[in-house]
């Protein structure tokens, strides 16, 4: 397996990240040597194998429905650079 | 004074013979002198906590914990309330938490002391802590090398006494690997034993808090008070808090340890094998049975991780988008530049990568045939596990295949990534796993690793702790912070 | 119109409810709505990194209970998976929703139509939280986010694509609407977002098997805007095809203003959602209690109710229907019931008639009526027992409603309260006749129109508190003494 420039492009805007030009060589390199080793995985027949998702074999705890929590508005705004006294603020989205 | 036990230090501070700000600021001043040459602190706070050290002082007086008084650093990945939290990323380094988390919160419960926060890989990614924002750690014992990672800071900083004990986190062998290239003990335990809330999250099926520190003893008794179900984290174990009993004779009959050959065997530096085997050879003189056991989809435990843990991260990562916090670009044009720009301003290489291989292997029409098989892949090596210890009580194997290695000289990352092979495959069962000082070849330390059934800590710190009665690799300290 | 005519429309829903728990899905924040902005948002509804969900039992009892009242699978594990994009009210840059077995599986719900009966599948349910908010008029170059809304906690209906016009569309809709309300799972709030709606809408020329190309219209929050928004699509669809085009799928915002659909730009890229595993969640373990707890707070739906009002209680079928519709005056209609001892059609004609009309001036619902369910009683009662007339009834509702006070201490302070003792109007009409020889005689020889003058001197003096019925009786006894 291995990826080619626009395939690249497609991961990159997934993921949201930008990708210069002068990297580009350099960066699909680099994945495809990992993709490479990762494809190991396919080795092994796992036709009878249930996938596991996590390694704490247990059920999941359920918690009760209670208020337990109260407003962090102050902390939370502070934290961004860019916000005013009651938002976050984004360039303009057009629906 | 600095290179005693966490029970020494704990039994002066009860009889007065030092003051827990005595003991503090000791450690706190080496902590300052040497943070030049290790660069294992990300943060060092510009002074001791009267806060802490008060409620310290408190605890010892009405002859609380053993771990009042003890100071300590955060890996910069645990959120510390009031203080930066940077996972040694350009993303978060004015990110100031406005909570702690679990496991800062029961340390400071017991009356340990903080003074800093430990370098580290970015995001915790990476095995030689040389994907740091904040620069390289150097490895005390030969500063031209790495300390391993991705808790290198942690273990630097452990191994140099800056602190007597650091916490740390392991996803694929992150406390394991710098524990065994700086020369002292790192336990990680069974997931869910630690609580995983607050914990800035890489992989989230993988990652588990744990501790550095020179012996298997330090590190019990802080791993004790990190343990018990948190209702915080849904993943937690719903177990509480474990006890450490403290072996008290190296008397190892009765006990069954399994040992792969063919692990061994594969060791290409002949000073680890030499040192592997002897530490075996010490199991079997103080009577423990040496039972030949196999792993036999183990060597597909690289690719799995590889698959599994960029996948968690490249979800786990999104919310690092530079709208609510973390690095924001300084001129975004749209929505779609502010996302791309402040993520790629701020994640650093490596991050980006894992982030992208991720993406693809989730993507449709890769989701199958890589993610999927990677978790039946988990399974099968879960199931090996399970097998291997319907036979023996604990397993004995390298850790790292290789010595701590010179900064800059592994520019491949996939080499880096397969000489995690030892320790990845217990991180994807999700065992109880220690690495412990064994010796020393070519003047660099080498650990053992050993791996215990779900939630038997007690069995692979017993080993390790009758093991150090008697031996003092985790007590040797590099000459130049003696 | 004959070209219109030969397509069909093949439509299906994705409904959005907002579960009326106390905190979020998976944080101990309030969950309310109408706060001030970013005061109700936790530190995981920031999506902080360090953060870590925990699944509320609420919501997954109320999404079980819809599954049960819609006769669905309940399967007895179920999962979170991640569904990831970016996007800036959605605070981790995934949604934590449900892909493999979801908390409710295959189900069905039977809706009105003109045609009849109808039968419609649902595909499955599933728990999700819901995103903030983006506010695009507070600044010209910025969009404000608000993430109260974030984390609060959904259930998407899922329904199979077959309504096959627009009214389908909204009989659906308000079955799954009554459902929910009745269940006592949301609050029914259509302004505030509680209940929304996306639908697929695709045409294709009628007898052909295989679907067109749909197009996805996102949230719709009014029956009345579901109805044109799918009409509008569907002509604007067949339009393109006749004229040789392609349909492309495409999500739709519907402008109610304008009275059509536009492509939403945000959404243009077709998204690879990357669904996995929540990896910071463990599979949640539906054992049989918790699904027969559920079982047992099932209501009585409407069908059931309109039924048994029209069979039992000898309602006329279309006050059933009205009555039995509305969750919280089926409510306010049975609790008055077994309060008062006025018959049930009686109750059903006044609370529809007089009540209704009070509530509608008042420009309020039963649910937030000055007067509750036994004060109502009280006034049936008095109705009932003659005391009062109907129309004095009204009047003393209307004080009810200003005064607060009960049906009979209103009555007795406006000294409104028939006479219906006899004794008292025997008196009376013994007093009349023995006043009256003349009349009395005249109506004796056959004039019965005197009659009314001995019923008007009788009111006269009793102020028109004489009970009529009784008054009439006693007139007849006497005079033909």
């Amino acid at each position: 397996m291995s990826i080619n420039r626009k395939e690249l492009e497609e991961i990159a805007a997934l993921a949201q990240l930008n990708i210069p030009e002068h990297q580009i060589e350099q960066i699909t390199a680099s994945l495809n040597q990992v993709m490479q080793m990762i494809a190991h995985v396919n080795q092994a027949d796992t036709s009878l194998v249930e996938p596991m998702a996590h390694p704490n074999d247990a059920w999941q705890i359920i918690r009760t429905d209670e208020v337990t929590d109260t407003t962090h508005k102050t902390d939370l705004l502070k934290l961004s650079s860019h916000a005013d006294d009651d938002h976050y603020l984004v360039p303009k989205v057009i629906e | 004074m600095i290179n005693i036990s966490i029970r020494e230090m704990s039994e002066m501070l009860q009889t007065k013979k030092i003051s827990v700000q005595e003991l503090c600021s000791l450690y706190y001043d080496r902590a300052r002198a040497f943070n030049e040459q290790t660069n294992a602190l990300i943060t060092l706070y510009p002074e001791l906590c009267a806060a802490e050290i008060m409620h310290a002082q408190e605890t010892v007086k009405s002859g609380g914990s053993v771990l009042a008084g003890i100071p300590l650093v955060h890996k910069d990945l645990f959120c510390t309330k009031g203080k930066k939290t940077t996972c040694a990323s350009r993303m978060l380094e004015n990110f100031i938490s406005p909570y702690d988390a679990t496991v800062v919160k029961k340390l400071k419960t017991q009356g340990m002391v903080t003074l800093g926060k430990a370098n580290m890989d970015e995001f915790a990614m990476g095995s030689s802590n040389e994907h740091s924002a904040f620069g390289i750690v150097n490895n005390p014992w030969s500063h031209q090398r790495v300390p391993g990672g991705s808790s290198g800071g942690s273990a630097a900083a452990v191994a140099a006494r800056m602190v007597p004990v650091a916490t740390g986190t392991d996803t694929g062998g992150s406390i394991r690997q710098p524990a065994a290239f700086c020369g002292i003990t790192g336990i990680k335990p069974s997931y869910g034993r630690v609580s995983r809330y607050g914990m800035v999250a890489f992989a989230s099926s993988l990652d588990q808090g744990g501790v550095l520190a020179p012996s298997a003893d330090d590190c019990a008794l802080v791993l004790s008070a990190m343990t018990g179900h948190d209702a915080l984290d849904s993943t937690s174990a719903n177990q509480p808090q474990w006890q450490w009993r403290k072996p008290e004779s190296p008397d190892m009959r009765g006990l069954k340890v399994g040992v792969i050959s063919s692990w061994i065997d594969s060791l290409q530096d002949e000073g680890i094998k030499q040192l592997t085997l002897q530490g075996i050879e010490y199991f079997k003189n103080n009577g423990a049975e040496i039972i030949e056991i196999e792993l036999p989809h183990a060597e597909l435990a690289v690719s799995a991780y590889y698959i599994l843990a960029p996948a968690e991260c490249s979800s786990n990562l999104s919310r690092f988008d530079g709208v609510r916090f973390g690095h924001q670009t300084a001129q975004a044009e749209n929505l779609e530049a502010l996302y791309r720009q402040s993520r790629s301003e701020g994640f650093g290489e490596e991050v980006q990568k894992r982030i992208m291989i991720g993406t693809w292997a989730l993507s449709s029409g890769y989701y199958d045939a890589y993610y999927l098989q990677a978790q039946k892949v988990r399974r099968m090596i879960s199931d090996d596990f399970k097998q291997a210890f319907a036979q023996v009580d604990v397993m004995a194997c390298p850790v790292s295949p290789e010595l701590a290695f010179k900064q800059g000289e592994k520019s491949d990352g996939v080499s880096m990534y397969q000489a995690d092979q030892f320790t990845i495959p217990a991180s994807l069962a999700g065992l109880p796993c220690l690495s412990m000082p064994i010796g020393f070849s070519q003047g660099l330390p080498v650990g053992l690793q050993l791996i215990g059934n779900y939630f038997d800590e007690q069995t692979i710190l017993s080993i390790a702790d009758k093991y150090q009665q008697q031996t003092d690799h985790h007590l040797k300290m590099p000459e130049a912070y003696l | 119109m004959s070209a219109m005519n030969q397509w069909e429309m093949v439509i299906g829903l994705e409904i959005h409810v907002r579960l009326d728990t106390e905190s979020k899905l998976f944080s101990g924040m309030k969950a309310s709505y109408g706060a001030s902005p970013n005061s109700q948002v936790s530190f995981l509804d920031a999506g902080l990194p360090g953060t870590l969900p925990v699944i509320n039992q609420k919501a997954l009892e109320y999404a079980i209970r819809f599954g049960l009242s819609v006769n669905a699978e309940i399967p007895e594990v179920t999962i979170f998976a991640r569904k990831n994009y970016f996007y800036p009210d959605l605070p981790k840059g995934y949604q934590i929703s449900q892909m493999d077995d979801p908390i409710v599986g295959k189900g069905h719900i039977v809706i009105e139509t003109d045609a009849g009966e109808k039968t419609v599948e649902i595909t499955r349910a599933h728990l999700e939280e819901d995103a903030g908010k983006s506010v695009h008029d507070k600044y010209d170059q910025y969009s404000a986010i608000d993430l109260n809304r974030a984390g609060t906690p959904l259930i998407e209906v899922v329904s199979e694509p077959q309504m096959s016009n627009a009214k389908e569309a909204v009989a659906y809709m308000r079955a799954i609407y009554t459902r929910v309300t009745h269940l006592g799972i949301c609050d029914g709030n259509l302004q505030e977002g509680s209940f929304r709606c996306d639908a697929n809408v695709s045409v294709r020329p009628k007898g052909q098997t295989e679907l067109g190309t749909r197009a996805e219209i996102k949230n719709l929050n009014s029956f009345r805007f579901i109805e044109k928004a799918i009409n509008h699509e569907a002509k604007r669809q067949i339009k393109i095809l006749e004229s040789g085009g392609s349909i492309i799928q495409e999500t739709r915002l519907y402008d109610a203003e304008k009275d059509q659909t536009r492509s939403m730009r945000s959404k243009e890229n077709a998204n690879d959602y990357r669904y996995f595993p929540d990896p910071d969640q463990l599979p949640i373990q539906i054992t049989k209690e918790m699904i027969e707890a559920q079982r047992a707070l099932l209501p009585e739906f409407p069908e059931a109710k309109i039924k048994r009002y029209v069979e039992m209680l000898g309602l006329k079928p279309d006050d059933a229907e009205i009555i039995a519709n509305d969750i919280n005056l089926s409510k306010f209609f049975e609790q008055s019931l077994s309060q008062s001892k006025a018959p049930a059609d009686l109750n059903a004609k006044f609370l529809l008639g007089e009540f209704s009309a009070l509530l509608n001036a008042e420009s309020k619902t039963i649910g937030d009526s000055n007067i509750d369910a036994v004060s109502y009683a009280g006034l049936l009662d008095e109705l009932q027992a003659g005391s009062i007339s109907r129309k004095v009834a009204k009047q003393v509702l209307d004080l009810m409603w200003e005064q607060g006070q009960s049906a009979k201490d209103i009555i007795e302070q406006q000294g409104w309260g028939q006479i219906s003792d006899n004794s008292a109007l025997e008196t009376l009409v013994d007093e009349l006749i023995t006043n009256n020889p003349n009349q009395v005689a005249s109506y004796r020889d056959g004039n019965e129109k005197m009659f009314n003058f001995f019923v008007g001197q009788i009111m006269k003096q009793t102020k028109g508190q004489a009970n009529p019925v009784q008054l009439k009786q006693i007139l007849e006894d006497k005079l033909k003494q």
